[in-house]
């Protein structure tokens, strides 16, 4: 019915593996979005895509506006930052930011003087059509736009390298497939027309020439906003319902569902002409095109058991984590964790000091009885149960067994780095064995141990140039050398009697100078023998 | 007749001499050297007592060496080094020093004197400069090894610890579970 009506339509296709979970994506959508107030302080690290780091444009001390650029982008791919209200920088230093390691990274810290006065934003504006790809592009570089789902591929970039790929379909991943999160749905729900216009434009710049939108069936009302927005447009846009099973917002689980296409091992999806871009992400795009203003807003979820009034909020990139909790009606007595992110792919917070970086698509916060601690691992039992989850088609019992030998031919061989670390393995796995933390560890492992040995490569090729230079400034000494004594045997062979005749001569000549020597001592010491007295 | 016998000790002179590089051109050439070396970190900074990490390997080659004297290897270099070679995990010989964590030198630029001490020390040519001009480090270059340090009339090279950072982070491993894997 709804397909007749609107550009809508269901998908028959599936990936092998997933799981079902409970969605809990009630909680946090019972109202609409909230604009969250303003902060006194925002913390903008640097590296929040990506990438090469962003590097900074102004010093401590310097006044800004809000979208005023403050770091521009370092050595592609990066992205750049910008003021996410007016105030003072007061600080550009290592602070911690959100991430698994719990690391500190350069920060730009903002003091925010209330005013929120925004810089002159000079928008390209509703003719972007009759723009060059080119010229719209260049434009993007500033934007500050990453992929909002997760990935925080500068956007720029990935519109760029589409045209050198031939990219055919565009792919709006509206899945949101993650339990607890809603930030998409919302978005979706609130403001399909300015992601449908993202979406055109994404056309323009992509040059594909169809556009499909996947959205899990447990999102009517998104479905049904998106489909209407679509019909209401030009663009080639047509609105899939998929089955709601965990993880069909993987770029490549959600290919499969919707085109029936598998992107090959070690391949990206343009490689088979598709570009994935997540809703958040167009309508980031949209705004910039339109009205100029850069990358310093996104939809966040705050939401589990641990808060009281979960909701969505517009909120400033570089905003503490704490406001957020804040405006979600604090904690609950029972709240114990903080994750950033969903339950199967998010990570853990030391705490809420940190700030919302452009990645921040959820912020989960559990007591034990939503989220309980893995209780001990046990021996694996070769149940199989993981491979069957696992949606990527790997084998984690024999990744896991490779992981802990630290096999890391072996572990290439079982492909770990096509993991997406979505943790079905983890989740069936009767033996609570913390599969995904060993898949992390060994693809860290693998990759700085390549560091290590291109670093070792490169000090072995230096040495042994070292030892080269060496022997031969050796060689060319002793050449030399041997030259001159040559030379000079063959002066004396040469020089024959004359040389004696000259040895004569010299010794006459040093016995002439030493007796004139000894004449001018005697007198030196008698005169200074009148001086002394 | 002497001529003939000359030419033709002369054929086994150059014979035997020729013979005699291709026997050491092979053992030069040794995949066992080759592999041994590639699992060595080549600080190149002879605290296994080897002037350089090649050398090392040879010696471990010819059953001269044990697979526990290089200290910047650690026992992750010797766990590499025993499976290659099948041989057990032992613990670092102390004798050799101790496992530390990666440093790089810094030469406090305000101090050098230029003398080029330290340029002839490195065993990389990390480190920039020529007579009477300052001298520094390139950190990406330098393989920690500390030979700079003794040269230094000025003593104003110093080890400072590779930070962790965000980019070369890795997952800590998981505790494993109580019982044995592969
Ligand atoms: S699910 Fe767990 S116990 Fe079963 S085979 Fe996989 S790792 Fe082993
Ligand atoms: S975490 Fe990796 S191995 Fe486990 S199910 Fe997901 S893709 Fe497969
Ligand atoms: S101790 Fe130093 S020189 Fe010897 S093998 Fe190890 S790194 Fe190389």
């Amino acid at each position: 019915m709804i397909s007749r009506l609107f550009n809508t339509r269901d998908t028959h296709f599936r990936f092998n593996g997933g799981i079902h979970l409970d969605d809990h994506k009630a909680e946090s959508t019972g109202q609409p979005s909230a604009e969250l107030s303003l902060s006194g302080q925002y913390t903008l690290p640097l590296r929040q895509h990506i990438g090469a780091p962003a590097q900074a444009l102004v010093s401590v001390g310097d006044n800004v506006l809000k979208g005023q650029l403050i770091a521009r982008p370092g050595a592609a791919p990066s992205a750049a930052l910008h003021a996410p209200t007016s105030g003072r920088i007061v600080a550009i230093d290592a602070r911690p930011v959100p991430h698994p390691s719990g690391l500190s990274d350069q920060c730009i810290v903002l003091e925010a003087d209330g005013e929120d006065r925004a810089t002159d934003y000079s928008p390209v504006g509703e003719d972007w059509p009759s723009r060059s790809r080119e010229e719209l592009l260049a434009a993007l570089q500033d934007s500050g736009i990453v992929g909002l789902g997760g990935a925080v591929f500068p956007t720029a970039t990935k519109l760029g390298s589409a045209r050198e790929w031939e990219v055919t379909t565009l792919i709006i991943n509206g899945a949101e497939c993650e339990p607890w999160i809603t930030c998409d749905q919302t978005l979706m729900q609130e403001n399909a027309a300015e992601i449908v216009r993202g979406i055109g434009i994404a056309l323009h710049l992509s040059g594909a020439t169809e556009c499909l939108v996947g959205i899990e069936d447990n999102k009517p009302a998104a479905i049904s906003a998106m489909s209407k927005a679509a019909k209401a447009s030009s663009y080639p846009i047509t609105v899939v319902s998929v089955p709601t099973l965990y993880p069909t917002g993987g770029e490549r689980q959600l290919i499969k569902v919707l085109t029936d296409k598998e992107v090959p091992a070690g391949k990206l999806p343009s490689n088979i002409g598709m570009l994935v871009m997540n809703v958040g992400t167009v309508y980031a795009l949209e705004r910039f095109i339109s009205t100029g203003e850069p990358l310093i807003t996104r939809m966040v979820t705050v939401t589990g058991d641990g808060v009281r009034a979960p909701q969505n909020f517009r909120a400033r990139i570089g905003t503490p984590l704490a406001d957020l909790i804040q405006a979600a009606g604090g904690y609950t007595a029972s709240a114990n964790r903080l994750t950033l992110g969903g339950p199967m792919m998010g990570y853990a917070l030391p705490d809420d000091t940190l700030p919302l970086v452009k990645a921040g698509n959820c912020l989960l916060v559990t007591s034990p009885a939503v989220l309980p601690e893995k209780p001990a691992a046990l021996p694996c039992i070769r149940c199989g149960a993981c491979a069957q989850a696992c949606p990527a088609g790997l084998l984690p019992q024999q990744l896991y067994w490779y992981s802990r030998a630290r096999n890391h031919e072996a572990l290439e061989k079982f492909a770990i780095n096509s993991c997406i670390e979505c943790g079905c393995c983890d989740y069936v796995c009767p033996s609570h064995i913390p599969l995904v933390h060993y898949f992390r560890f060994s693809k860290t492992d693998i990759r700085s141990a390549a560091e290590e040995s291109r670093k070792a490569d490169i000090a072995r090729q230096r040495h042994d140039a070292r030892q080269a230079r060496l022997d031969r400034i050796a060689a060319e000494k002793a050449a030399k050398l041997a030259a001159k004594k040559a030379a000079l045997a063959k002066k004396n062979a040469a020089a024959g009697d004359d040389k004696k005749d000259a040895i004569a001569q010299a010794l006459e000549r040093a016995k002439a100078r030493k007796a004139e020597l000894n004449k001018d001592d005697k007198q030196a010491g008698s005169s200074a023998e009148t001086g002394g007295n | 007749m002497t001529a003939v016998l000359i030419i033709t000790l002369l054929c086994v002179a150059f014979g035997v001499a020729l013979g005699f590089a291709a026997v050491r051109f092979r053992v030069e050439g040794d995949p066992v050297v080759d592999q041994i070396d590639a699992v060595l970190p080549q600080t190149q900074c002879g605290q296994c007592g080897y002037p350089g990490c090649r050398p090392y390997a040879e010696a471990i080659a010819n059953d001269e060496a044990e697979i526990n004297q290089c200290p910047p290897g650690g026992m992750d270099g010797v766990r590499a080094l025993a499976d290659l070679l099948d041989r057990e995990v032992i613990p670092i010989n102390p004798e050799n020093g101790v496992e530390k964590p990666k440093s790089v030198a810094v030469i406090d630029e305000q101090t050098c004197i230029g003398c080029t001490l330290c340029i002839q020390a490195c065993p990389v040519d990390a480190i920039l400069g020529s007579a009477k001009k300052m001298h520094t480090v390139i950190a990406d270059e330098c393989t920690g090894c500390e030979l700079c340090l003794p040269p230094c009339p000025v003593d104003c090279i110093d080890m400072k610890p590779v930070g962790e950072n965000i980019a070369q982070w890795r997952w800590p491993a998981p505790e494993s579970e109580d019982e044995d894997a592969a």
